[in-house]
């Protein structure tokens, strides 16, 4: 059983995530924030389950819904939603906006917005910790969507092959945008095809963030002691639509619904309720400290600034030689 | 065959030979260069660069990769991000369209997305070019496609000089950099002086001067050029001889300097000429230097097919010195 703290924490964590998307979606609707927004509502306890487990050296590669990742790695909301917004104080100076958030700080490498693309990168972090003989945990976030793509394929062999440090977490919400798991491969127990490249595998509730929080500490620990590259179906779910354009044709009100009731914020807190860890003050002050966050970030964002247009051509190459 | 000046004490090696001694040269260095690809370790490369070379530095520096070209290369970005200072070998520029996606949308972009976090250190060698009897499926000349993306380098070395150097500074260089090889070059000798170092990666070369007609051109085709050029020497005509060297950024500068004295221009490339290479040479010219001609410019390409087997037809496909001697010809109204 997760200590008081600890888990307040992680439900604080989840909290944060939920609130601050819920207020992305808000300022979608307003035109403050533009382009595609994937919303991470309802997977919540992955991002921060998975995060928990880490430790500040080790690399990240998310999706192009990353938000939650990129709160739960403990990056500024602020300069996420400055971001967003396209601002030059965002993490990636407006350059990438929601689908890429960059942070050197916290060895956040993307933001990765072409399916299956980040496991390969992934591949070689391991490669490049092992050949500098540092014990590195890398980890790469994808969706069931990507299991199809030849990358994730080749990505898994070559970690397998290797031996690398890297721990896969495929985020199975058992739809790719509209197309249900079922509908696009002949093998839907994800886990098999891990298994196939040998590698540990496990399927986890992506509901329960002390599930996956387990689920990850596991991993890790024996990736860190040679045990080679392991694998987590994390299985959850979207409550909300693939993106902002997404009318959700392909699934019933009523799948959405009955997931709801297996939401991991809701679950965490009444488990911890029951627990005595909590309770309604307690809660109170959780969502007191997370609202002033948030508002704190759009604050930011609101206040920023743009780049001058004049900088445009910046970034294509480096500007001075980093080794 | 036309040879470059020749410099005292120079020694004499292949461009194959070349280009290995710049691996070998920068793995003594610099311990975070690695080798990676396809049979570049055991079996000693498709085209033998690297040789020997897994004797030498074993391997784990010298990693043979499985048939996974996006897989290898995204790990090759993924090194690079995580310090080590790779070097991908993608068999031909054919199969490297499998990587497409790892060149183009993650080490292409990943400084420009990241607002200039994380830049990707990391050298992309492939062989480019027909010549061989290989047929369509590894002769074809797509440097171009690459030239085409901000945030790439794409070099070409020409000479045995430049194999052993562009590689050098490539290494060197903080963002991507894609070195193409054309394979008809791996087994042609030629002269390294004994002092060199790291070279330019954005300046062409002329490699013969002339008066009357610039003659722009890279890799393979430079050699052919230099000999079109010394045919036409012979029939009074001055051809200035220019090799990029450097296909992105294109040295824009150097081939205006060249069409301000000879008031011609015709390019030579064994690419396709439709919305290619050669076509971005000629728009540059016309954008800024129309009026120094004197003369309509020529190109002079690949044929618009496929690469084919057979001997006779490969040849016709791709340019030629006498063909490259007719494009001159026309452009100087004889």
């Amino acid at each position: 059983m997760t200590d008081r703290d600890t888990s307040i924490e992680l439900l604080r964590q989840m909290l944060l995530i939920r609130r601050f998307e819920e207020k992305c979606a808000e300022l979608y609707q307003a035109e403050k924030i533009r382009g595609f927004l994937h919303l991470y509502i309802g997977e919540e306890a992955v991002a921060v389950g998975v995060m928990s487990a880490l430790h500040p050296e080790d690399a990240v590669i998310a999706t192009y819904r990353e938000h939650g990742h990129a709160l739960a790695l403990g990056v500024d909301g602020g300069r996420i939603m400055a971001e967003m917004y396209g601002n030059v104080e965002g993490v990636s100076m407006g350059r990438g906006g929601s689908m890429h958030l960059f942070d050197a700080d916290k060895n956040l490498y993307g933001g990765n917005a072409i399916v299956g693309g980040g496991l390969p990168l992934a591949v070689g972090f391991g490669l490049a910790d092992r050949m500098r003989d540092r014990n590195r945990v890398s980890v790469v976030f994808f969706g069931e969507g990507a299991v199809a793509e030849g990358e994730f394929h080749e990505a898994m062999n070559l970690a397998a092959l290797w031996h690398l440090p890297v721990l896969f977490c495929c985020e199975n919400n058992l739809y790719a945008m509209g197309t249900a798991l079922e509908r696009a491969q002949t093998q839907t127990r994800l886990t098999l095809r891990a298994a196939s490249y040998e590698m540990p595998a496990w399927e986890v509730d992506g509901m329960d963030v002390e599930a996956v929080a387990e689920a990850a500490r596991n991993a890790v620990e024996s990736i860190r002691g040679g045990g080679g590259p392991h694998f987590l179906e994390l299985r959850t779910y979207r409550f909300r639509a693939h993106s902002m354009f997404d009318p959700e044709l392909y699934r019933d009100r009523d799948e959405v619904e009955d997931w709801k009731h297996h939401d991991p914020i809701e679950m965490f807190k009444a488990k911890l309720e029951e627990r005595g860890h909590i309770d309604d003050d307690d809660w109170v002050k959780l969502e007191a400290g997370v609202k002033a966050e948030v508002a704190a970030a759009v604050d930011f964002a609101d206040t920023g600034t743009l780049e001058a247009v004049e900088d445009l051509t910046r970034f294509v190459h480096s500007e001075e030689v980093m080794s | 065959m036309t040879t470059l000046d020749t410099k005292p004490d120079s020694t004499t090696m292949t461009y194959r030979e070349a280009v290995r001694e710049a691996i070998r040269q920068a793995m003594i260095d610099d311990d975070r260069v690695f080798l990676m690809g396809e049979d570049v370790g055991r079996y000693g490369g498709c085209y033998a660069v690297s040789k020997g070379l897994i004797d030498e530095f074993g391997e784990d520096r010298i990693r043979d990769t499985p048939l996974s070209e996006s897989g290898f290369v995204g790990a090759g970005i993924g090194a690079a991000l995580g310090g080590m200072r790779p070097i991908v070998e993608v068999m031909t520029v054919n199969f490297s369209l499998l990587a497409l996606d790892q060149i183009v949308n993650t080490a292409a972009l990943l400084l420009h997305m990241s607002g200039g976090q994380f830049n990707v250190p990391i050298v992309i060698r492939m062989a480019t070019g027909a010549g061989r009897q290989l047929a369509a499926q590894h002769s074809h000349s797509l440097e171009g496609w690459y030239a085409h993306v901000p945030g790439l380098k794409v070099v070409a070395p020409a000479t045995v000089e430049d194999a052993r150097w562009m590689l050098a500074s490539a290494l060197e260089d903080p963002d991507p950099v894609i070195m193409f090889e054309h394979a008809g070059l791996y087994g042609m000798s030629g002269e390294l002086p004994p002092e060199g170092g790291p070279v330019d990666l954005e300046t062409a070369r002329v490699r013969r001067t002339g008066d009357d007609v610039t003659i722009v051109t890279h890799g393979g085709s430079l050699w052919k050029t230099l000999e079109a050029a010394e045919t036409l020497a012979g029939s009074g005509v001055s051809a200035e001889v220019i090799d990029l060297r450097s296909l992105r950024p294109l040295d824009i500068d150097s081939i205006l300097g060249s069409v301000a004295k000879t008031h011609r221009l015709v390019v030579v490339d064994e690419g396709w000429k439709t919305v290619g290479l050669s076509a971005e040479i000629l728009a540059m010219v016309a954008e800024t230097a129309l009026w120094e001609l004197d003369a309509p410019m020529k190109r002079v390409c690949g044929v618009e097919v496929p690469i084919p087997y057979a001997r006779h037809l490969e040849m016709a496909s791709i340019p030629q010195v006498e063909g490259i001697v007719a494009g001159v010809n026309e452009v100087m109204g004889r």
